[in-house]
């Protein structure tokens, strides 16, 4: 088995601050992993469709626009909708404390804030790639 | 099994991506999968887009993929992007500029890791194909890595090359009509906005001139496209259908397809061979006590080889 753990990382809405996400993809691709990118201003839609297209494990979201309340629950029902049960959501980017209960409540299930160190990513996925399904 | 089939035959969109992640990771359940779907293959035709990097291939494909789209066609798109040599990891970065179809139902887009793979593209691509050809795309386009010279492997799972080439290459235009120059039928300078296209395109043009080429009634089409002002697209996209139409009219998309499974049957059957002999020698476990013992001078290399190569022989001779 060479099972290849595959990753997809967008920037939904209008926010084109992109150093950050640009800055964990290229972490991830030296910790071994496959990183799609799929860069700034995505739609969910277009988010949902390249995640399925893509077969990926994980999606990380990076959002510094104030949105995601918003944004971020629409693209993990969309996932959800076009079959990808299984397909694990992250995000990071400046998310006030107050929202994260709530973005966890609608399936993000790791927020990484302004200060968290690329280990901590690369450690949630590590403790996570277990539950993937094939 | 059989419902993935199903699934795949019917154009179910998570089901083709699935599977060609089975192939990526090369389960064994692929070759089953392959054999079932492969009665369906054989309609879609296959463009491989090649050219160095930052000559605008995904850029231009976006806009390739808009004009098929209005023909009718539904359009799959394998990118092949290299995967790190040191942490086996990649980015993937092409589908960013094809973004726009992702919603679009008549259209998929793969990102693929080479994993390993020289010659352009991934391990994976030749399965893959018949994947996306079994679900009904009309037409499967493979965009390589871009590295240069050596990529030529696209030519030999494609019906048509198209090579994009673009101003400032220069002098280097006659260092790579040894490689890359050899391997597209349809030459395409992009960035035609720029001062030196015409030049570029009379260097081209002159290298294709020294070809020995079988065909000299019918020189290769050379096209020139601005994929970020939109211009000259319309022209090749035509020019396309054009030039893959005279190649089934001569029978010779025949000649390739047929040679592209020649290929293939010596690639499966020598790659099956090999695992089979690596698993009987205990090749990855013997592989350091070999190394000493020839690192030490205490055996020679062929005697060693044969030697091993023998006892498997004797082995399997029953």
């Amino acid at each position: 088995m060479r099972r290849k753990i595959r990753i997809l990382m967008a920037k939904p809405g209008l926010d084109g601050h992109d150093r950050g996400v640009k800055y964990i993809s290229r972490a991830l691709r030296d910790a071994g992993y496959e990183v799609i990118y799929t860069g700034i201003r995505q739609s969910p839609e277009a988010i949902a469709h390249a995640a399925i297209q893509e077969d990926v494990d994980f999606v990380g979201l990076s959002l510094l626009s104030g949105a995601h309340n918003e944004l971020f629950p629409e693209i993990v029902r969309l996932i959800r909708k076009y079959g990808g049960e299984s397909i694990i959501v992250f995000a990071g980017g400046i998310i006030p404390e107050k929202d994260i209960p709530f973005l966890k409540e609608h399936g993000v299930e790791a927020i990484f804030t302004p200060g968290a160190s690329f280990k901590e990513v690369a450690d949630f996925i590590e403790q996570n790639k277990r539950r993937l399904s094939h | 099994m059989k419902r993935l089939t199903e699934k795949i035959l019917s154009g179910d969109v998570r089901a083709i991506a699935r599977a060609i992640s089975w192939i990526e990771n090369d389960y064994a359940q692929k070759e089953q999968l392959i054999d079932d779907l492969y009665p369906h293959c054989g309609n879609a035709v296959v463009w491989g887009l090649t050219g160095p990097p930052g000559s605008g291939k995904s850029t231009l494909l976006n806009l390739l993929i808009a004009r098929e789209r209005m023909k009718g066609k539904r359009v799959a798109v394998i990118a092949i992007d290299p995967s790190s040599p040191f942490s086996g990891g990649a980015i993937l970065g092409d589908r960013l500029r094809m973004q726009k179809h992702s919603t679009d139902s008549g259209v998929f887009i793969r990102s693929m890791a080479s994993r390993g793979h020289l010659g352009g593209v991934a391990g994976a691509t030749a399965d893959a194909i018949k994947v996306l050809d079994a679900a009904g795309f009309d037409l499967i386009i493979i965009e390589t890595i871009g590295v240069g010279q050596t990529e030529i492997e696209v030519v030999e799972m494609t019906d048509v090359v198209l090579l994009l080439l673009v101003p400032g290459l220069g002098d280097e235009i006659q260092a790579l009509k040894a490689g890359i120059m050899e391997i597209g039928d349809i030459f395409i300078i992009n960035k035609s906005d720029k001062d030196e296209a015409m030049k570029t395109k009379a260097e081209v043009e002159y290298v294709l001139s020294l070809n020995d080429n079988p065909r000299k009634d019918r020189p290769n089409p050379i096209f020139m496209t601005s994929a970020v002002l939109n211009l000259g697209i319309d022209e090749l996209s035509t020019g396309i259908d054009l030039y893959i139409e005279e190649l089934r009219v001569n029978g010779l998309i025949e000649d390739k397809r047929r040679k592209r499974i020649a290929r293939e049957i010596r690639l499966m059957i020598t790659a099956k061979i090999r695992r089979e002999v690596e698993k009987q020698l205990g090749l990855n476990e013997r592989i350091d006590s070999w190394v000493d013992q020839v690192y030490r001078r205490k055996r020679r290399p062929y005697a060693m080889i044969n030697e091993l190569s023998d006892t498997f022989f004797k082995k399997n001779r029953t």
